[in-house]
């Protein structure tokens, strides 16, 4: 390669366009991206980041413009052109088979000749070689079921690198780690951009922004508004530039004014499919009019705790009450009947239908509540204008009840949940990650929903591994490790303390 | 990654890709059919001709198209709640005999058109029975449906051949099935609608349950699109996870949905029982509830497109007899080989096209919005 190749940007982008029926996803993008650097994209929930990477890694077709690899064009027309071109991409939402080994997916589709045997030697050979460049410690022969989520997340990067990747793309790749496993995959993309690799990084949190990449760029409403140098920006001016007006990045709130309890946890334990405990004796109240903050590092037992009040789990033993009535083993429908809302910590499995129109998700779980429907029969223009409704409140975009959901942005998918719990006018909420995947706007915006929730008097129990996000919004903090409660802390108890008692070495 | 997520319009996957689907298939067919050394063209005409060329022969492709909308929307709906129902055969078997009962107990005493709605609600009941242990079984022991639905196949055919051999025969009579039903117990020809389009149904069997078979497409999509079950069906079917988060009970969602489907099915026999033979006889499904899988497949689950693919099937079965008689060296057999090619290309092979039709269509409306584009500058 030569020394004038090295100078070349990476990847150029000029002019790409692209829509979508009415959608118009990006708007005459220019972006240049240079070698050997870590650059960050942000915006907010359906500005189009994802569509544009997308179009650069062959999934869609730009209606115009062009894509310049080291400076030559290319035309990337399917994921195959874009591999050979040098572009890995991480998905979100990972691409592997959970019962093959890791080196069985890093192999995938890579299996080179026929025999088997040989191809699996000179993978071995090379994993172990990318292992030790670039610091990806994974077990080569590991299932991938049984792997963290961190850890499959490197799969997913061996998997790029593997396939010969020059650049690489991440979107949202933190939206699922736990703080200490984000922090180790950002010393794995330092490591790669120090040995030359390009590196892209979608992203909402603007901390992880400042503290990893090299240059920003910041889209709106499917256009390019702004690039910046990481070291000569603020994290107010992206925000500003994201959303195109101050935001307010600590949630206003005032004193809680609790009252009787409204959903009491006593002695509740519950097992999961193996019959391994995953809580263990919990109990505790939430009052009307205060939030409950589960803190703990995910996978802690928080998830089956949320389950099991919402009725989606059976607990093993020990009682939950409404409002003094024990409701332990019954059904989430009865449950909603009593006034209590869940939204859940995962939107693609539980909350949504992926494949209905929006309108269709905007009545999920109430379908059966007589303002959607006479007898048996759904009123299908009362529901659409009761979706339309919630869509201007919430800046659902775009403001189509009838557009498939799997076609909304992550973010604007979670905000679609949002809605349809909150607007509910519950007496209890579960809240299970509320901002998973939500631009900066849109956590204010839900935040301060929440927040007026508790004021109306409503009891809230929030579950979140952002640990920034309890202590914004929680009242009291219960902080939970390996299935038990262990310990009780006021929100402004440090983020030491708290976080000594998550990984179980303080009480 | 695939392609599979990009929209395409309505028009291009429900119009375009089906009609290129079937003109491969029969592309293939023909090339069969000339390796056997028949003119494909010939073969062509003498098929479309025995479904489509006379009033009878008409009458006779609607009459199977008929057999095939009722099995066609039985695996529709269990579908759409998720479920893979491969015992339609079966329960239109036994749902015969729910139909039969009702005719032989009032035939006698009041015109047909009193007894119908009893024999549907008869013939609904009796396949609906049929799959309800297949469905219980799945609902309650998690037994595959797919493998109870096929046994419940053989011990429907079994139970009936007891019945009709031991139970229901004349006594005196060889052949095992019932006495004919007077006309208060069959359902009439419909040679005036036949006649209004200036065509002669002659001795095809094509009777009133066509009219009940549209009736119930329009009863599905209701169902289906319009009710709050549906969408319970539908949730459970496309997202068994959101459907236990939305409180929707799994055992009475399959129970039901099952039912249904086995009603549909049981009454197909209404055609065959009750319009065409007007007596119950052995194996009077001839395999209707097989070619409802293909149905329900290439017509998407959906109402309209299973109407579609029934008469396409209608016209295959139809056609395909007239064409083995026209050409020896064409066999029944080879016919099933043709409805295979028909089954795999339009219905199993459905999305082979697909990529190619996004890229074309990526293609095309990229061009379209660049120009819209200097246009508007
Ligand atoms: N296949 C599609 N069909 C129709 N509209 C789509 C499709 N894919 C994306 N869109 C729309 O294009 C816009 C941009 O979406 P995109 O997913 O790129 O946003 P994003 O910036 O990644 O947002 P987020 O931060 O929420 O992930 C959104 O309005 C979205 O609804
Ligand atoms: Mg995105």
């Amino acid at each position: 390669m030569s020394l004038d190749n090295d100078k070349k940007p990476a990847i150029e982008l000029v002019g790409i366009d692209k829509r979508f029926g009415a959608v118009h996803a990006n708007r005459d993008i220019n972006l240049t991206v240079a070698k050997g650097s870590i650059h960050g994209i942000i915006g907010e929930n359906g500005a189009g980041k994802s569509t544009l990477m997308s179009i650069l890694y062959g999934f869609y077709q730009a209606d115009a413009g062009e894509i310049r690899i080291s400076g030559a064009p290319v035309a990337i027309r399917d994921s195959q052109t874009a591999i050979s071109a040098g572009i890995g991409m991480v998905h979100q939402h990972f691409m592997l088979v959970e019962d093959f080994t890791v080196l069985e997916n890093v192999m995938l589709g890579a299996e080179g000749g026929q025999l088997l045997r040989r191809g699996v030697a000179s993978a071995r050979k090379e994993l172990k070689r990318l292992e030790t460049d670039y610091g990806l410690d994974v077990d080569p022969d590991a299932l991938i079921e049984e792997l963290p989520v961190g850890s499959q997340q490197r799969v997913e990067i061996l998997k790029a690198l593997y396939r010969g990747a020059e650049i690489l793309i991440l979107d949202e790749p933190t939206g699922v780690l736990t703080p200490a496993e984000a922090d180790h995959l950002f010393r794995i993309l330092q490591v790669l951009r120090d040995q030359g690799k390009t590196i892209i990084l979608i992203t909402h949190k603007l901390r992880e922004i400042m503290a990893i990449t090299d240059t920003v760029s910041v889209m709106r409403r499917g256009e390019m508004v702004a690039t910046r140098k990481t070291k000569e920006t603020t994290v107010e001016e992206l925000a500003e530039l994201m959303v195109g007006r101050r935001v307010l990045l600590r949630v206003e709130k005032g004193e809680a004014n609790p009252g009787a309890p409204l959903l009491s946890v006593r002695n509740l334990t519950v097992k999961d499919g193996r019959g391994v405990t995953m809580v263990d004796d919990v109990s505790f109240d939430v009052h009307a009019g205060e939030i409950v903050g589960i803190a703990g590092v995910a996978g802690n037992g928080q998830s089956e705790l949320l389950e099991a009040i919402a009725g989606i789990r059976k607990p093993f033993s020990g009682d939950i009450l409404i409002d003094g009535k024990p409701v332990a083993g019954v059904d989430p429908a009865r449950l909603r009947a009593l006034g209590l809302a869940h939204i859940p910590e995962d939107r693609h499995h539980m909350g949504l239908v992926l494949k209905f129109e929006e309108y269709e998700n905007s009545i999920l779980g109430y379908h059966r509540d007589p303002r959607y429907g006479r007898g048996g029969l759904l009123d299908l223009d009362a529901i659409r204008k009761d979706a339309e409704e919630k869509i201007a409140k919430y800046d659902i975009r775009p403001p189509n009840p009838r557009l498939k959901t799997a076609n909304f942005s992550g973010g604007n998918q979670q905000k679609i949940v949002v809605a349809r719990e909150i607007e509910r006018d519950p007496k209890m909420l579960l809240v299970g990650q509320p901002t998973r995947g939500v631009d900066i706007g849109a956590i204010e915006f839900i935040h301060r929903r929440i927040v007026e929730m508790r004021d109306a008097g409503k009891a809230v129990l929030l579950v979140s591994v952002e640990l920034d996000e309890i202590r914004a919004l929680s009242d009291r903090i219960l902080v939970m490790f390996a299935g038990k409660v262990v310990g009780e802390k006021t929100p402004d108890a440090g983020e030491q303390t708290l976080g000594l008692m998550m990984a179980g070495i303080a009480a | 990654m695939s392609t599979a997520s990009v929209p395409l319009p309505g028009w291009i996957s429900y119009g375009v890709i089906p009609l290129i689907n079937l003109v491969i298939a029969f592309f293939f067919s023909g090339l069969v059919v000339w390796l056997i050394g028949e003119n494909p063209f010939e073969a062509l005409k003498y098929l479309i001709d025995g479904a489509l060329g006379r009033g009878d022969a008409i009458g006779f492709t609607l009459f199977y198209a008929t057999s095939f909308i009722f099995t066609g929307l039985s695996v529709a709906v269990a579908f759409h709640a998720g479920l893979f129902n491969i015992g339609a055969e079966g329960q239109a078997y036994v749902g015969g005999l729910g139909a039969a009962l009702v005719a032989l107990a009032l035939d006698r005493y009041v015109p047909w058109y009193v007894t119908m709605p009893f024999a549907v609600i008869g013939a609904a009941v009796f396949g609906a029975a049929w799959a309800f242990i297949p469905a219980w079984l799945q609902a309650k022991r998690g037994s595959h449906i797919v493998i109870t639905t096929i046994m419940f196949n053989f011990i429907g055919a079994a139970l009936m051949v007891y019945l009709l051999v031991h139970v229901l025969i004349v006594p005196g009579k060889m052949a095992p099935e019932t006495r004919t039903f007077l006309p208060g117990g069959q359902l009439p020809k419909l040679d005036w609608l036949m006649a209004i389009f200036g065509l002669k149904l002659g001795p095809a069997p094509f009777n009133v349950s066509f009219i009940i078979a549209l009736v119930m497409c329009f009863l599905v999509w209701l169902l289906i699109w319009r009710t709050r079950f549906g969408y319970e069906m539908r949730t459970l079917g496309i997202s068994p996870s959101a459907a236990v988060y939305a409180g929707i009970p799994y055992v009475r969602t399959v129970i039901i949905a099952m039912l249904i489907s086995g009603g549909l099915a049981g009454m197909m026999s209404l055609n065959a029982v009750m319009g065409a033979s007007a007596r119950l006889q052995v194996e009077f499904v001839g395999g209707a509830g097989f070619v409802g899988i293909a149905v329900s497949l290439m017509g998407r689950s959906h109402p309209v497109g299973i109407i579609l693919a029934a008469l396409l099937f209608g016209i295959l079965y139809q056609g395909g007899g007239d064409l083995s008689f026209e050409m020896p060296n064409i066999t029944r057999d080879m016919i099933v080989v043709i409805q295979g090619l028909v089954i795999l290309f339009a219905g199993a092979l459905e999305y082979m096209l697909r990529p190619v039709m996004v890229r074309i269509y990526q293609q095309f409306a990229g061009r379209k919005s660049a120009s819209q584009k200097l246009a508007g500058t």
